[in-house]
């Protein structure tokens, strides 16, 4: 049953992340091409709140997709299996919901 | 006959979706925690920028921008071999053209901003 809601949650994530990758992508090549900085990123992003919920499902889909990947990989290739594997997933899926949503924090609304 | 199917390109696809999957997967705590350095100062976030300029770690943005990309063409694959229709793909261009719309809308809005 587990296995179920998880693929389910995988592909759903996915066709999120779909859309968001690709104006990710946009953005990265646009940013660029006349150098990156820190005081560009920052006038964007702060005080958006497109951008803030933009990133902020970003960082949800993210969370919730990329953990459950790695564990159909460590299933497949390193055999790992069980409560110590969910634990794992479930752990990392925090972290990169902590991380990333301090990240979004950090250009939209943090700093001095 | 398992190394014949190593070799098919539907073979080679999944490995190239899974191994971008978790370079990206383990990419990420580390960019989360760069652009976490804008809670510090914004000097902090900008050296960091600086630091990417080195030629190496350019080019390794350069492999994740390229990864990012493989890994949702990669993807895309798998949904529509999925969730779309073998027969009837006219209705999969529609869908496509749906979501093509959607995503200029999307665009235009934070253009606007």
């Amino acid at each position: 049953m587990i296995e179920a809601r998880l693929y389910l949650l995988q592909r759903g994530s996915a066709l999120l992340l779909g859309p968001l990758v690709l104006i990710h992508l946009g953005l990265i090549l646009y940013a660029i091409g006349d150098g990156l900085s820190a005081a560009e990123i920052l006038e964007r992003t702060r005080g958006s709140l497109a951008w803030a919920l933009f990133y902020g499902v970003f960082v949800l889909a993210a969370a919730v997709h990329a953990p459950i990947g790695l564990r159909n990989l460590a299933r497949e290739w390193l055999s790992w299996r069980g409560a110590s594997l969910d634990l794992a997933t479930f752990v990392f899926g925090l972290i990169l919901l902590a991380l990333g949503l301090r990240a979004v924090w950090a250009v939209v609304g943090g700093g001095a | 006959m398992i190394r014949g199917s190593r070799r098919h390109p539907g073979f080679l696809a999944a490995m190239a979706h899974r191994l971008s999957g978790l370079l990206l997967a383990l990419f990420l705590p580390a960019h989360f925690l760069v652009l976490g350095l804008a809670i510090e100062s914004e000097a902090a976030l900008e050296g960091a920028i600086r630091w990417t300029d080195q030629p190496l770690v350019k080019i390794g943005e350069w492999g994740l921008v390229v990864l990012l990309t493989l890994h949702l063409c990669l993807g895309l694959r798998v949904l529509a071999l999925e969730f779309l229709p073998w027969r009837d793909s006219r209705k999969a261009l529609i869908g496509i053209g749906v979501a093509a719309s959607l995503l200029v809308g999307v665009l235009f809005i934070f253009n606007l901003g």
